[in-house]
């Protein structure tokens, strides 16, 4: 193989088209480096094009009370203050920039009267806040990065005579190891699908921009791509993932019928106006309202509906509360027979809105229903039910760099990295984080790449990545990487799934590691010309090591916060929060030890009612007040 | 080979895969634009029957030649001479260029006749036979480029149609305020003809989409907005307009032979 | 509600390939994207395939069944007779890789074609102000999800593989078009490029782009014939031409 291997030599690695990925691409490339892009789908169809509703920023184009610190609070607040008060900090302050970006590269936003972009409300966002396009913002997003990648070739091409000199898109090419020398990162391996054919790119600085990890849930809202591949690839690298037991189930994917079970319903829904009830009629969020947030959410159905028109002198329904809340409130009337014929809860817009403003706000969705379920939203409710969407946890970085800890020259950013938003992420801030950490990661990546130049690969590494792509064709009569796919997805969805107890934890991390077992010899029909089970093969491995870590998480974790609930440690306890758990891999298994948070700095700190605070903290930690 | 044959493609030997009746929409256009040049090439040269006090067919007007039959001249005016290099030349003859290419270079008939007569392609994911294919870049195609002279020219001939509409409520002996099927006929053939250019492709252009800006001109967003919304019906227009400039004519010539009486409501 | 279904699906590569006989089971609610999963599953585990998002937002689906050009993931199953069987092939206007793939490389090079975006260098970040209006008719082109579905029917290049070098297809049509229609954009000659460097005159405007876009966009009726407009205002305008005002539009 290592003969007519292909070589190629960048400065910086993009492994990842969504949004964090281009975002990096852009911010390495305008350093003056050249810069590959690689992704295993086609450019353009990442992850980040499904995002529905919004990207969220405070700058106050709907309600001029909103500011960074405004956006800051929510942030942690929906985050149960587990986020690193670090990344939440740059993310408020920065998103605002990030979307004029965006705009100043061709993006074009829905309007408000006078003209700015105009923002729509979300869950756990106090202010309206969320820039958007329809119900198509992720599109809006990754198209406008995606022409901004063009711009910067188009330049290239007139500067050298060769558009894609400096910057270059490798699409549909599947990264399966970092490698390292000297125990800093060297480059990248990995194989086209689309015949198979081995690529070696050398580069002192790989950013992974890889998103979720979806694929490993049954239920879920996330693509085939959702593997988990960069929180896999960084583990294997050497550097850690945190706090893997977070994991968000968005509390409405559509449930009916079956084959579309799991996709997405936009939180916007519930944001103009969508109302949830059980299958007595009954709006049965006013009943699941915790504690920590009684005094923000309407307590009757009158005052949330005046809320809609009249949102300074009303508090907001409860629909709009974190979605975790949400997700678990949906849960419980399911469990508890109120649910509708197929599993799910009713989620009706017809009522408040007129078809044409359905038609214009929710297009997609409406689309959506239609098409697909042959449900007219603008007549009739929708049957939705939690799906697993989005992982909070991710690779342990450097804030300020997106630098993963531990291993010199590998940077991580967007879904893939962990921290910024703690146990539970709000709606909209997952667009807004894959700008500015995707930007800060480039630039870093940059620097990093400036001051260290190449590290040259040797033989032996690339030899054992070249192995490791041939393994699945030399095993014969092993298991097929479909049905360990299936069994896998059986047992995170039914024992780490949304509500979880110590003893279903212990059997699931028995049942991965013997799925692992079994897959190390999995094989593989067919050639390696674009073949699908030969594709799933790896990937397997990827979802094996990212289940493990959240299982492995989750039985250390006796406490129930935002995206990991235990049926046996039902309340938040403040102790717990002073915890990250760190997963790291030594070759053969994931081992997770538990790691002090870091305490927040007096100016962030004072940003909160004291109140509010004890709710979530120790007296010594209140009693110290930040941590200068 | 080329096309969907092209050795790079996917080895396929049917032209096309469609089950449905792909052939039926463009056979129709075909026979009705077909039957329609037919009939209207016979009426053009027949010179005769078309006018009959106070309905003139909308083939023969405005009628500008010496050979027009008394009344049937546009303000008595004749400003063409009956022969032509010594040919007699039908009045309808020197002004069915206007309305014709007009239709010709219409977006929608384009679409129709490129489908329905030059396969270009008879039907969506259905290859065509030809071998080269340029488009409109080149002659005689790129002409269909001045569809903006004839649709100006399209509005005046709307205007010619109006007046005889109006002159309709006439009765044989020049009286007004009198109405009969024919005045019936010519209006509906004048509106439908008004609908069929104010939907114009052109005609939206014109009126507002080659703005930039539509908040800086609020009048013409608004004509824009209506004509967009007539727009989304233009291919309508086209064939009831043409149906009914077609019935008009065909109206006239029977009352103008005796075949129909022209019946007065009042 | 489990029932049997009869699939031809078109297998092969490069050099040479045919349409095969399947049977799989289908249940209630179905589009074709599940069922070639479930033959992937069960039958053929090299079946190649794109799909991302199995709900019409991606645009990676792209295939033609019976004969149509659709998305997989929009597709149901029951929008077909019991008794009918369904053919599949891949896309037929782009070179074939393996399968129902197909090689879209085409599309992306056409992209690189299109100048970009430029911003009024002036306006400091969040001082654009844009009236709704004013970006309505840009943002409608902007929902293309590139599944090429327009590219791939249009039979100037489908049946034409020479035009490929000198057509950028009604997708890069609807690109130029919100370009030039955007309230902000510097570039002031796209009119004349669309038809000097684009192609935009080998479009015959029989509108099947339209007919297939799974997005409903107008693609002949919003941009294409828009800018056929656009082109004839600074090329073949009566007015302007006998006013002898045909002048070159310059990029400032
Ligand atoms: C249906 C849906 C709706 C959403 N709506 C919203 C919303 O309204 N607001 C919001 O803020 N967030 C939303 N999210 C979340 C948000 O879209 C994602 O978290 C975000 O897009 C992730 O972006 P990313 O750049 O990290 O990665 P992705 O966009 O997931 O991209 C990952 C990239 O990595 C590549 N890749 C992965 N593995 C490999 C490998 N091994 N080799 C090479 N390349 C690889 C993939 O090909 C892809 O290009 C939504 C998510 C979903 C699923
Ligand atoms: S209308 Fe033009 S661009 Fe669209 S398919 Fe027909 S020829 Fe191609
Ligand atoms: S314009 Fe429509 S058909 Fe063409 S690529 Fe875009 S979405 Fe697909
Ligand atoms: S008359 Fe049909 S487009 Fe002008
Ligand atoms: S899979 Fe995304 S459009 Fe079909």
């Amino acid at each position: 193989m290592s003969q007519n291997l292909t070589k190629l030599k960048y400065d910086v690695v993009i492994v990842g088209a969504g949004g964090a990925g281009l975002r990096a691409a852009v911010e390495a490339r305008e350093a003056g480096l050249r810069v590959a892009i690689i992704c295993k789908s086609l450019f353009g169809k990442a992850h980040t094009v499904m995002a529905e509703g919004g990207a969220a920023a405070s700058m106050g184009n709907a309600n001029s009370n909103d500011n960074w610190m405004v956006h800051f609070r929510d942030t942690m607040r929906g985050g149960k203050f587990l986020n690193h008060y670090r990344m939440a900090e740059l993310h408020a302050k920065e998103s605002p920039d990030r979307i004029w970006e965006l705009e100043m590269w061709g993006a074009l936003f829905d309007r408000t009267k006078e003209g700015k972009i105009s923002q729509r409300n979300f869950g756990g966002h106090e202010y309206p806040r969320l820039a958007h396009v329809g119900d198509r913002t992720g599109l809006e997003l990754i198209r406008t990065m995606q022409q901004k990648i063009v711009a910067l070739q188009q330049k290239d091409g007139r500067e050298t005579g060769d558009m894609e000199a400096n910057l270059k898109v490798y699409a549909e090419f599947t990264v399966t190891d970092i490698l390292k020398e000297n125990g800093k990162v060297a480059g990248v391996y990995g194989y086209w699908r689309e015949n198979g054919d081995e690529i070696l790119f050398e580069a002192p600085a790989v950013v992974i921009a890889t998103g979720g990890v979806g694929k490993a849930f049954k239920i879920t809202s996330n693509s085939w791509e959702g593997t988990g591949d960069g929180h896999a690839l960084a583990l294997k690298a050497g550097a850690n993932l945190k706090d893997m037991e977070f994991l968000q189930f968005h509390p409405t994917g559509m449930v009916w019928p079956p084959s579309v079970r799991g996709i997405l319903v936009t939180e916007s829904v519930r944001g103009e106006g969508g109302v949830l009830t059980n299958n007595l009629g009954e709006r049965f969020m006013f009943k699941y309202i915790p504690d920590v947030f009684k005094d923000k959410y309407a307590t009757t159905e009158e005052e949330a509906d005046r809320w809609y028109t009249d949102q300074d002198n009303n508090r907001r329904p409860p629909e709009l509360l974190p979605r975790d809340e949400v997700a678990r409130a949906i849960n419980s009337e399911v469990k508890a027979g109120r649910g509708t014929e197929h599993g799910g809860v009713f989620l009706d817009v017809s009522k408040r809105l007129s078809a044409e403003v359905i038609k214009k706000r929710l297009p997609s969705m409406w689309h959506q229903f239609y098409e697909l379920a042959g449900v007219d939203i603008t007549k009739e409710p929708m049957e939705v039910g939690p799906t697993c969407h989005y992982v909070m946890g991710g690779v342990d970085v450097e804030p300020d760099t997106a630098a993963a800890i531990g291993v010199p020259g590998l940077f991580a950013a967007g879904e893939v990295a962990g921290g910024m938003h703690g146990s539970n992420r709000l709606g909209g801030n997952s667009l807004s984080d894959l700008l500015v950490f995707g930007r800060r990661a480039g630039a870093a990546a940059a620097d990093y790449a400036k001051a260290n130049g190449a590290n040259p690969v040797s033989d032996a590494t690339i030899a054992k990545a070249a192995d490791r792509i041939e393994a699945p064709f030399k095993n014969e009569g092993g298991e097929n990487a479909y049905s360990l796919h299936a069994e896998l997805q059986e047992v995170t969805h039914n024992l780490v799934g949304i509500i979880r107890t110590g003893d279903e934890i212990k059997e699931a991390i028995a049942k991965i590691a013997d799925i692992r077992a079994r897959s190390q010899k999995v094989s593989v029909a067919g050639n390696r010309q674009f073949n699908p089970g030969f594709h799933l093969a790896f990937d397997l491995d990827n979802m094996l090591l990212v289940a493990e870590s959240t299982a492995k998480s989750a039985i250390l974790r006796e406490e129930s916060r935002g995206g990991h609930t235990r049926d046996d440690f039902p309340g938040m306890s403040n102790t717990w929060r002073q915890v990250n758990h760190i997963s790291s891999f030594n070759g053969s298994e994931v081992t997770v030890t538990p790691r002090a948070l870091p305490a927040i700095p007096k100016e962030l700190f004072d940003l909160f009612d004291i109140h509010e605070l004890e709710k979530y903290m120790t007296p010594e930690e209140i009693a110290k007040g930040g941590s200068n | 080979m080329s096309g969907v044959f092209s050795p790079t493609r996917a080895k396929i030997k049917e032209r096309t895969l469609r089950t449905d009746k792909w052939w039926l929409e463009p056979a129709i256009t075909f026979g009705v634009l077909f039957s329609f040049v037919i009939y209207a090439t016979f009426r053009a040269f027949e010179g005769a029957n078309y006018f009959v006090e106070p309905l003139i067919s909308p083939f023969y007007s405005p009628c500008l030649s010496e050979a027009c039959v008394e009344g049937s001249k546009l303000f008595g005016w004749a400003p063409v001479s009956a022969q032509v290099l010594g040919f007699a030349l039908s009045p309808a003859l020197i002004i069915l260029i206007f309305p014709l290419g007009f239709r010709m270079t219409c977006y929608y008939y384009r679409k129709a006749y490129y489908r329905a007569f030059w396969l270009s392609p008879p039907a969506c994911a259905v290859a065509e036979p030809h071998t080269k294919y340029t488009g409109e870049t080149r002659a005689p195609l790129i002409l269909q480029n001045a569809h903006r002279w004839f649709f100006y020219a399209g509005l005046v001939f709307n205007v010619f149609l109006t007046y005889d509409a109006v002159l309709a409520f006439k009765n044989n002996d020049g009286q007004w305020g009198h109405m009969s099927v024919g005045t019936l006929v010519l209006v509906a053939s004048s509106s439908l003809l008004w609908f069929y250019s104010l939907s114009c492709h052109t005609c939206r252009h014109t009126v507002g989409g080659r703005l930039k800006h539509f908040s800086k001109h609020p009048v013409r967003y608004k004509l824009w907005s209506v004509v967009s919304v007539l727009n989304t019906k233009h291919q309508q227009f086209a064939w009831f307009s043409l149906a009914a400039v077609a019935f008009a004519d065909i109206y006239v010539r029977q009352v103008a032979t005796g075949a129909w009486t022209n019946f007065y409501f009042f | 509600m489990t029932r049997k279904l009869n699939l031809r699906i078109w297998r092969g590569d490069s050099t040479d390939g045919g349409l095969k006989d399947v049977v799989v089971d289908v249940n209630e609610g179905e589009v074709v994207l599940d069922v070639i999963h479930r033959v992937q599953a069960t039958q053929m585990g090299d079946l190649a395939v794109r799909w991302n998002c199995k709900a019409g937002k991606c645009g990676s689906c792209s295939m033609e069944i019976n004969g149509k050009p659709r998305l997989a993931c929009m597709t149901q199953v029951a929008s077909f007779d019991e008794d009918e069987t369904i053919t599949i092939t891949p896309l037929r206007a782009f070179p074939i890789i393996k399968d129902l793939v197909t090689d879209v490389s085409f599309n992306y090079k056409k992209a690189m074609e299109i100048p970009a975006y430029e911003h009024p260098t002036d306006l400091a970040p969040g001082a654009a102000r844009m009236e709704q209006v004013d970006v309505e008719r840009s943002q409608e082109f902007r929902k293309c999800i590139e599944c090429f579905l327009c590219q791939n029917t249009c039979h100037v290049i489908r049946d034409h593989e020479e035009n490929k070098k000198s057509f950028a297809g009604p997708r890069f049509f609807i690109r130029i078009a919100e370009l030039d229609m955007h309230p902000l954009d510097r570039i002031k000659n796209r009119k004349r490029t669309a038809q000097e460097e684009h192609g935009l005159g080998m479009c015959n405007i029989t509108k099947c782009c339209t007919e297939v876009c799974p997005e409903h966009i107008k693609i002949t009726d919003n941009a294409i014939i828009p800018m056929k407009e656009r082109v004839v205002d600074i090329k073949y305008d009566p007015a302007r031409m006998f006013s002898g005002l045909l002048r070159r539009e310059k990029r400032d």
